[in-house]
């Protein structure tokens, strides 16, 4: 099974057969990541383009660090700082960008589907790196790495996506890549943060924490997103962090192997108790990590790809 | 339907290994100072099988590594990405005399990342090329120091070589089109 898309839009529309590619390929770049040389020449001469609409420090820096560890030219723009701001829509940004010659747009944007969009108008690579609350699929990509690597299989494992899903971009992405490959995922809330209509994605939904979390093989934090929500949907912080907050008692009835990831920025004493975070079963930190060599592992796939309808060379 | 020539059996496979390891040795005076490393994916077979009369040869281990040269490739806008296999170096090649270890030396230019890729483990002092299989067709100025069989070939045509503990049998077979 070859590679052969063009751009990275979302994992709604991957094969499990292709997410494992990613998967495999990012092996590979995360041992690039161990050496003392951390950089190679995959794509020496391509010029990359950081679209960052909507504010993002972690992904922005993640994509950047992987764009120059693989010897592309990289330019940043921010929303703060670019001609968006002036007015300018999203199309004419996008064709001075091509009128340049760039050969990657990566793109941060606040509507949902606006990557897709410039995939249909542009003729560089268009890599998703957040869509408003519709995708982010190199974090769905590093969380099932890092699930893979410490739980040696995706298949069968119980996954439990904690917290705010309705606004999360994450949650559905996620959700896509572990159903896709054969996971078992249970999402659970508070009620007006969890709709029903995520069953059709097929995932199981409580809104009991303690039964949410017992058989749990892996916990998924996701923190309350402020800044997505139009109206107050839960009470309360205090009220949230007792209700559906990871704490130590909450822990003492899980799995003694389960593991404990977050996409970050974490909000200690919100989601999830301070120690808990940097405790033996989080593995937030190597998430970050892995972070580098998926997404290096995708730029260097959709390199060689002309389109979803291209067949393998050989 | 596609004609195919058997061009090493077995016995000549082995035969040549045995010869490329006396030639290496001939070679290497200072057998301390040298590692083999294989080229992914057919290069690792050959290497590992080259360590084991080397190291009979000179009566001590003989280090191998696995190095893959898709991420320094030259083309990787031109094709589907390849599939990147594993690389291990378990050793520092810095001021070792390395003998890069491929199955068939074509176009050279696998061989030319292969040198590129190398050099973000160390600088060795030296680097030898040996290949079971030169089918010609140089597209870089690369030639081969240890060689097992040199065959002329035709561009369209394929050199498949097989080893038993992948397909179950050691042969190097020529697919014409």
């Amino acid at each position: 099974m070859s590679w052969t898309r063009k751009h990275l839009l979302d994992i709604e529309s991957l094969s499990a057969e292709e997410i494992l590619t990613v998967l495999d390929t990012a092996r590979a770049f995360k041992a690039v990541g161990e050496r003392v040389i951390k950089k190679v020449p995959a794509l020496r001469g391509k010029t990359v383009v950081n679209l960052f609409v909507e504010p993002s420090t972690r992904t922005r820096t993640s994509f950047e660090l992987s764009e120059q560890r693989l010897s592309a030219d990289i330019i940043n723009f921010t929303a703060e700082a670019s001609s968006l701001k002036k007015g300018e829509t999203l199309k004419d940004t996008a064709r001075n960008l091509e009128a340049l010659n760039v050969d990657f747009i990566v793109i941060r944007h606040t509507a949902a589907g606006a990557p897709h969009f410039l995939a249909r108008v542009l003729k560089a690579h268009v890599i998703n790196a957040g869509d408003g609350a519709h995708e982010h699929p190199t974090q769905a990509l590093l969380d099932t790495f890092t699930i893979r690597e410490k739980k040696g299989r995706i298949q069968g494992l119980k996954v439990t996506i904690l917290g705010d899903i309705l606004y999360s971009r994450v949650a559905r992405s996620d959700i896509w890549a572990l159903t896709k490959l054969g996971a078992q995922v249970t999402l659970c809330g508070p009620a007006t943060l969890v709709p029903r209509t995520f069953e059709r994605m097929g995932c199981r939904i409580t809104y009991d924490v303690e039964e949410a979390i017992r058989d749990a093989d892996i916990i998924n934090l996701l923190r309350i997103q402020h800044e997505r929500q139009r109206k107050t949907m839960f009470p309360g912080i205090n009220e949230y962090t007792q209700l559906f907050g990871l704490n130590r008692d909450r822990m003492a009835r899980t799995k003694p192997d389960v593991l404990i990831m977050h996409p970050g920025p974490i909000n200690r004493g919100v989601e999830i108790e301070s120690d808990l975070a940097d405790g033996q079963r989080s593995v937030i930190l190597e998430q970050v990590t892995n972070g580098l060599a998926v997404r290096m592992a995708v730029l260097f796939l959709v390199n060689g790809g002309k389109g979803p309808q291209e067949v393998a060379a050989d | 339907m596609a004609e195919t020539i058997l061009l090493l059996d077995a016995a000549a496979i082995q035969r040549a290994l045995s010869r490329i390891a006396h030639e290496i040795a001939e070679h290497n005076a200072q057998s301390t100072g040298v590692v083999l490393v294989g080229i992914q994916r057919g290069g690792i077979l050959l290497a590992q099988r080259l360590a084991l009369v080397l190291a009979g040869i000179w009566g001590h281990p003989v280090p191998v590594g696995a190095l893959d040269v898709s991420m320094h490739r030259d083309d990787l806008d031109q094709r589907v990405a390849p599939r990147v296999q594993p690389t291990l170096i378990p050793f520092d090649v810095t001021g070792k005399t390395v003998v890069l270890v491929d199955d068939v030396l074509f176009s050279g230019r696998t061989i030319r990342a292969a040198m590129d890729a190398l050099n973000d483990f160390g600088r060795p002092t030296r680097i030898q090329l040996a290949v079971l299989v030169d089918r010609g067709h140089r597209e870089l100025p690369i030639k081969a120091d240890f060689v097992g069989r040199s065959v002329p070939t035709a561009r369209t045509e394929q050199v498949h070589v097989k080893l038993s503990e992948d397909t179950g049998e050691d042969q190097v077979v020529l697919e014409k089109p």
